[in-house]
């Protein structure tokens, strides 16, 4: 907020030659700062929201390291690696579209959403077969759990598998949620990207959905190894 | 604003744009994605969930009137208490301040036109009914008897009542508070005006500031916890129930660490307006300004280290109740700072009577009280005795009501005249403050010697020992009642009838009081300089630098 009183005389006036500039902002530089640090404070509120959950999984899986090591061990740790890759690659495509919207290249920014979009559906899409193994095998936390897992030998009490069963599908859940609610609003990128609405000067709606993908993204990097790799021999 | 202008000023007889009467229907106000617009929709909102409560709280304390438990089954009663607390918690002190008079106030004070996400906080609004709507729903179908603080394995295993429906409501009502406090600290970061620096800031914004960063970091944690008691509840996943290996002292872990500073989400932004207060009518600076506003922020740091002192008894280890304990009597400090530095600013100042004076006197002195007596429960022995009496429950009500809802009568009394444009009845708004503060203390200081002397919270029915101090709690519930009605009387006279108000009716000093009364649609004809300090009585510290070169 450097700006002198002389700046302020010549604000700029807004509507047709200053389009997508809000009345209550003075200019581009304002609302673009304005954006990314709404951006960035709704990403901390998210962090403590999947925090809980995580304090959630560090308190059970000190209290049943065995429980959680042999329940862990039923996860399919290929297809866990396999959307890893999908979703890195993903970011990638998203940070590539935020990059061709800043420059002003609609076309290759719309190129790049459909492909994050195709990445972040196919993971999805392997979730659900996850989901689907899981359902078969009697995972699902309910009155039809079954868990008769082995850890060095010994059978590890239902209780504990349950537990982690029951933190793996709330945070992988809430993952897929975040990631449905991500395509969504790739959608709605893809649309106004070829409605041509977003220029260099005023590209924030990218830029805070790209934001928004790398999260959700780096949520999976923390929940794979947690879920998947731990414990495991 | 130069003198010519203000001599042309006279809001009454000319006709001027400003916010109320910009447009006018049902839609221009559902669709407003104006911040004053939008303070008063919460305020009629928070108005109506308030009511609600404080019924809830009326037939309590007829209940309360005699030993016997004659009034209501023992279930309504376990009822009636935690839809008392649910309702006045998460409906009416968590966005009571902010919502209404920050919502209002913020843009005004650092010399912007809107909050930086006007249509977000529009959607807060619409997600705070949503949200008090459902909890609504469960109250008519029989409510939740779990308290309001839904411990497990009760509230995950037995209790037979809207859990769920309940938590639901709740979970959404607090997304609109983190947009609130969202859209509060990115405006407050880059909406400021020109030459408005962080330490020309009023106390109120920095107050605010500290608030919503506690509503950004714990709202989320509440959040997740009603979700995976939902989930406890519904699939039996074991996360909180013993039966199935889980913890349900984590549950109450996870509870609290929103919960606790949640208490001063409530009670900051009240002691910014009282800060404004003290300064406004007792015509200075206040006292030691960067002390006071690094204490909002101190608050808000340690308000998140002492949550476990609600589970002294809950079974945390003993070393980790020391740590806590210590805690809690390090919160104290910041807030003792701000009672002290408000203190000295009364000292050698010209001290006037007006009603929001009256209202900021009896915060200070009543939250000294709810204060000092949290400093009482965080000490570990008395905490052992008096945990779960009605010491507990004097307490906190000195903290929240005598605290935030005077600090929020105190600001609705100080800026009526800048949201409507009209001032109430002097001798009227008086009387309320008066019968308010006595009616309070005669509520719930009886509840503090009921506390000690043994009488157990949450019971419809007590030992006929205990009546004399419960018939005049009754009494003074009473009394408040009268003191909380009377203004709706008042204001709703003033809107019509009042005299117009100006824009500076208390002479005070802040951007706020710089524009007419109402504001016009965008808070300022013209945008403002900031060239002086806040709170720099005798000084002129704005300039309106277009219209003074228009003039010149």
């Amino acid at each position: 907020m450097a700006s002198t009183p002389e700046t302020v005389a010549a604000a700029p006036a807004h509507g047709a030659e200053h389009p997508g500039l809000a009345h209550h902002f003075e200019s581009y530089e304002q609302q673009r700062e304005s954006a990314s640090l709404g951006m960035w404070i709704f990403i901390a509120q998210e962090i403590m929201f999947f925090g809980g959950l995580f304090i959630a999984y560090a308190v059970y899986r000190h209290m049943y390291p065995d429980g959680f090591a042999a329940a862990s061990a039923e996860l399919d740790v290929k297809l866990g690696t396999f959307n890893t890759v999908v979703l890195i690659g993903s970011s990638l495509t998203m940070a590539l579209a935020v990059r061709a919207a800043q420059l002003g290249r609609s076309k290759a920014s719309a190129w790049f959403l459909i492909a994050t979009m195709a990445l972040g559906t196919t993971f999805l899409g392997v979730k659900g077969i996850e989901y689907h193994h899981k359902y078969v095998e009697h995972h699902i936390p309910g009155p039809s759990f079954q868990f008769t897992g082995e850890h060095h030998g010994q059978p590890v009490p239902a209780n504990q598998a349950r537990i982690f069963f029951g933190l793996y599908f709330g945070m992988t859940g809430l993952h897929a949620l975040h990631m449905v609610i991500g395509l969504g609003l790739l959608l709605w990128l893809l649309y106004h990207t070829r409605k041509g609405r977003f220029t260099p000067d005023n590209y924030n709606y990218v830029e805070g959905v790209g934001l928004y993908w790398h999260f959700v993204d780096i949520v999976w990097i923390f929940l794979f190894p947690l879920l998947y790799l731990i414990g495991r021999h | 604003m130069s003198s010519e202008a203000a001599v042309a000023e006279a809001p009454h007889n000319t006709h001027r744009v400003h916010y109320l009467n910009a447009n006018y229907g049902v839609r221009s106000w559902l669709l407003t994605k104006d911040h004053k617009r939008i303070g008063i929709l919460y305020a009629i909102s928070m108005t109506f969930f308030f009511a609600i409560g404080g019924i809830m709280a009326a037939l309590i304390r007829l209940e309360l009137a005699t030993p016997a438990g004659d009034l209501v089954q023992p279930d309504t009663y376990n009822r009636l208490f935690t839809m008392h607390g649910i309702m006045m918690v998460f409906f009416f002190l968590i966005p009571s301040v902010p919502a209404t008079l920050g919502n209002f106030l913020i843009p005004l004070m650092i010399g912007a036109k809107d909050l930086a996400f006007p249509k977000l906080n529009l959607a807060s609004w619409y997600i705070f009914n949503i949200g008090g709507a459902i909890t609504l729903y469960a109250l008519l179908h029989g409510g939740v008897d779990t308290g309001w603080t839904f411990y497990a394995p009760y509230s995950t295993s037995f209790s037979n009542t809207w859990v769920v429906v309940t938590g639901v409501g709740i979970f959404i009502t607090g997304f609109a508070s983190i947009l609130t406090g969202l859209n509060f600290i990115v405006t407050i970061h880059r909406m400021r005006a020109p030459g408005m620096t962080w330490f020309r800031m009023p106390l109120f914004v920095w107050s605010h500031y500290a608030t919503s960063l506690i509503m950004i970091l714990g709202t989320p944690v509440v959040a997740i916890t009603i979700l995976m008691l939902a989930g406890e509840r519904l699939f039996h996943i074991g996360i909180f129930d013993p039966a199935y290996g889980g913890d349900p002292v984590l549950f109450q872990h996870l509870f609290w660490f929103y919960s606790h500073p949640a208490v001063y989400i409530m009670i900051l932004p009240s002691m910014g307006v009282v800060s404004e207060l003290v300064a406004a009518f007792a015509r200075k600076r206040v006292f030691g300004y960067g002390f006071v506003a690094f204490s909002s922020l101190a608050i808000a740091v340690l308000g998140f280290l002492v949550w476990a002192h609600h589970m002294f008894i809950a079974g945390v280890s003993v070393y980790a109740a020391l740590v806590f304990s210590i805690l809690t009597m390090l919160v104290a400090v910041p807030s003792a700072i701000k009672v002290f530095n408000w203190t000295a600013t009364l000292y050698k100042g010209s001290v006037s009577w007006e009603t929001p004076m009256l209202y900021a006197l009896g915060f200070i002195g009543l939250f000294t009280i709810g204060g000092l007596t949290g400093v009482m429960l965080g000490t570990l022995g008395i905490d052992l005795h008096v945990t779960d009496t009605y010491f507990v429950v004097a307490h906190f009500h000195y903290v929240m009501v005598g605290g935030v809802i005077m600090g929020y009568l105190g600001g609705l009394h100080y800026w009526w005249p800048k949201i409507t444009g009209r001032m109430y009845p002097v001798f009227w708004s008086k009387l309320a403050a008066l019968i308010v503060f006595i009616g309070f203390n005669l509520t719930f200081f009886p509840q503090f010697l009921l506390g000690y002397l043994g009488m157990p919270r949450r019971y419809h029915a007590y030992p006929p020992e205990f009546q004399v101090l419960n018939v005049m709690s009754s009494a003074g519930a009473t009394v408040l009642a009268v003191g909380y009605i009377l203004p709706l009387f008042y204001f709703a006279w003033s809107m019509r009838y009042g005299k117009p108000a100006g824009e500076n009716p208390w002479g005070a000093v802040g951007l706020e009081w710089e524009t007419s009364s109402p504001p016009p649609p965008e808070n300022f004809e013209v945008m403002p300089v900031v060239v002086g300090e806040a709170y720099d009585y005798g000084k002129k510290a704005y300039s309106f630098p277009k219209q003074e070169a228009k003039l010149g």
